[in-house]
């Protein structure tokens, strides 16, 4: 029996027929919208490489039943930039090294700008690492990752003040 | 992964009636059930998604002072909620001490209540585990068990339940609250879950199509707010499940311990509720002497199922540090890694 759901990604309205109930958001990006940003690493909810934004918060799409997220906003690593203006924590990523092969990157830039948007960490560098630890890298870029989620923040909230002055 | 039927329930008098099928589970956020599905330790026939129902995702503040949370509260916006953080800080230190951000985004109340233990034996089609295959035999008894039960396992299964937010839970007395084909109905979490015995396939005290609805915390034991803490140890400081864990709670008067709350976490099939202990507290004076007694009485039954003697001493050692910690007073601010032994304002060692 074929599915028929409605998801909005990356601010385009898509309707989208499921031949299979068991498709999860991660392969349904990957493998029947194109949007292979998003990663495949452990495919168990262990590495976070696979981390996206639904109706903002971040999450882990190997994990989330497509089918049981219809209606839902989605946002994507292909979503963040603005044309050739990069999102404020890939520029970051890319100032403080925070990444080495690149497999982890798309994850741990979506999980920083859903850790960012939680408000929870602050200026704290362990509340940073804390908030960052459903993402593996096993190039082990966790120190420039640290600095460019500290850089990113301070950012963010600087041009959200002057968003709201 | 097996396929199955879907289906979205609307209410949960629809989600109730479709369970009755052999081989129905609920879907919630499925962050466990997906996984277990993916590696075939989970093959269910039809899943009945009970995310859509409305209405199960609210906390209110109960007219005793406590709290109604509902089951699809996800653990991260309860972890954050005020009013759990002003009554019962010690239950938002235990969830953020849990998982990652992601998950805690996605995992709702009522599944971290019916999470399955994380035995590898379980996980593995290819082992004989009693639990997922009644009868099949315990390849973890004689496996690697080092992070195995050390209270009230059997020659049946020595599987631990790894949930952090029910420890605290069961020390504050929660009521689970189930709807089913027969009606309402609640239960205390303590009563809720069952020891292995000679059945480690039945977990908990649902009855076949039976959904957890919410879960109460009485008004009672918010009183312990000042002076409450959950620690936990773990392998490596984040993201990780307990070795072992303790939720400590105490109300103190005038320089006495007037009651106190004792569970531990990563020991036993269930949170483990320990009465002994906080007996031998209730009227004494809080104390290192007093806390390492405490500690005896709360393994005085521990017993190895493995290579985990090492967990009896841990154990001990953590109930006396987490009411070190509950003493010396709730935090202002949860510390910055939560539950952690190693966090940088988790005070010295008892």
């Amino acid at each position: 029996m074929p599915f028929s759901i409605t998801l909005t990604v990356n601010g385009e309205k898509r309707n989208i027929e499921l031949d299979d109930p068991r498709v999860t958001l991660l392969d349904l990006l990957r493998e029947r919208l194109d949007l292979t940003g998003a990663k495949k690493g452990c495919d168990r909810g262990q590495c976070g490489a696979c981390t996206i934004l639904a109706d903002g918060k971040r999450i882990n799409s190997c994990l989330a039943l497509a089918l049981s997220y219809d209606g839902a906003e989605l946002l994507t690593i292909e979503g963040v930039a603005q044309r050739d203006s990069l999102h404020p924590v890939q520029a970051a990523f890319i100032a403080h090294d925070g990444f080495q092969c690149g497999f982890c990157t798309p994850g741990q830039i979506m999980s920083a700008i859903g850790l960012i948007q939680e408000g929870q960490a602050g200026d704290d560098p362990e509340r940073i690492r804390e908030g960052m630890s459903g993402n593996l890298c096993r190039c082990g870029a966790y120190a420039g990752i640290t600095e460019a989620v500290l850089e990113a923040q301070k950012i963010l909230v600087e041009k959200n003040q002057r968003d709201a002055a | 992964m097996k396929t199955f039927e879907y289906i979205r329930a609307k209410s949960v008098s629809a989600a109730v009636a479709a369970s009755v099928a052999p081989g129905a589970a609920y879907l919630a956020a499925g962050t466990n059930l997906l996984d277990l599905m993916k590696g075939g330790a989970a093959r269910p026939d039809r899943l009945i998604d009970i995310t859509h129902i409305p209405g199960l995702d609210r906390i209110e503040r109960l007219p005793d002072g406590g709290l109604h949370i509902g089951a699809l509260v996800r653990n991260a916006d309860l972890a954050r909620h005020s009013d759990l953080l002003q009554a019962y800080p010690a239950v938002a230190e235990a969830l953020l001490s849990g998982a990652s951000g992601q998950l805690r985004n996605m995992a709702t109340v009522g599944g971290n209540l019916l999470q399955r233990t994380r035995c590898s034996y379980f996980y593995d089609v290819a082992s004989a585990c009693n639990k997922r295959e009644p009868g099949s035999g315990c390849d973890a008894r004689h496996g690697e068990n080092r992070l195995h039960a050390i209270l009230g396992w059997s020659e049946s299964c020595i599987a631990t339940h790894p949930s952090d937010f029910c420890v605290p839970l069961v020390a504050f007395d929660a009521i689970v609250e189930i709807e089913g084909d027969k009606g309402k109905r609640e239960i205390p979490l303590e009563d809720f879950y069952r020891l292995p015995g000679d059945a480690p396939e039945q977990e908990t005290a649902l009855a076949p199509g039976e959904m957890i609805v919410a879960l109460r915390v009485p008004g009672a034991s918010a009183a312990f707010f000042k002076h409450e803490r959950y620690l936990k140890v773990r392998e490596r400081t984040s993201y990780a499940f307990a070795v072992v864990s303790a939720a400590a709670a105490l109300q103190l008067e005038d320089g006495v311990i007037r009651q106190a709350r004792l569970a531990l976490g990563g020991v036993a099939a269930k949170p483990w509720r320990a009465r002994a202990a906080e007996e031998t507290l209730a009227g004494a004076q809080p104390s290192e002497a007093n806390y390492r007694r405490a500690a005896e009485a709360a393994l005085a039954n521990a017993k190895a199922s493995g290579d985990n003697a090492f967990k009896i001493e841990l154990a001990r050692r953590i109930v006396a540090r987490a009411l070190t910690l509950a003493s010396a007073g709730t935090p202002e601010h949860l510390p910055a890694l939560p539950a952690s032994p190693f966090s940088s304002n988790i005070g010295s060692a008892p």
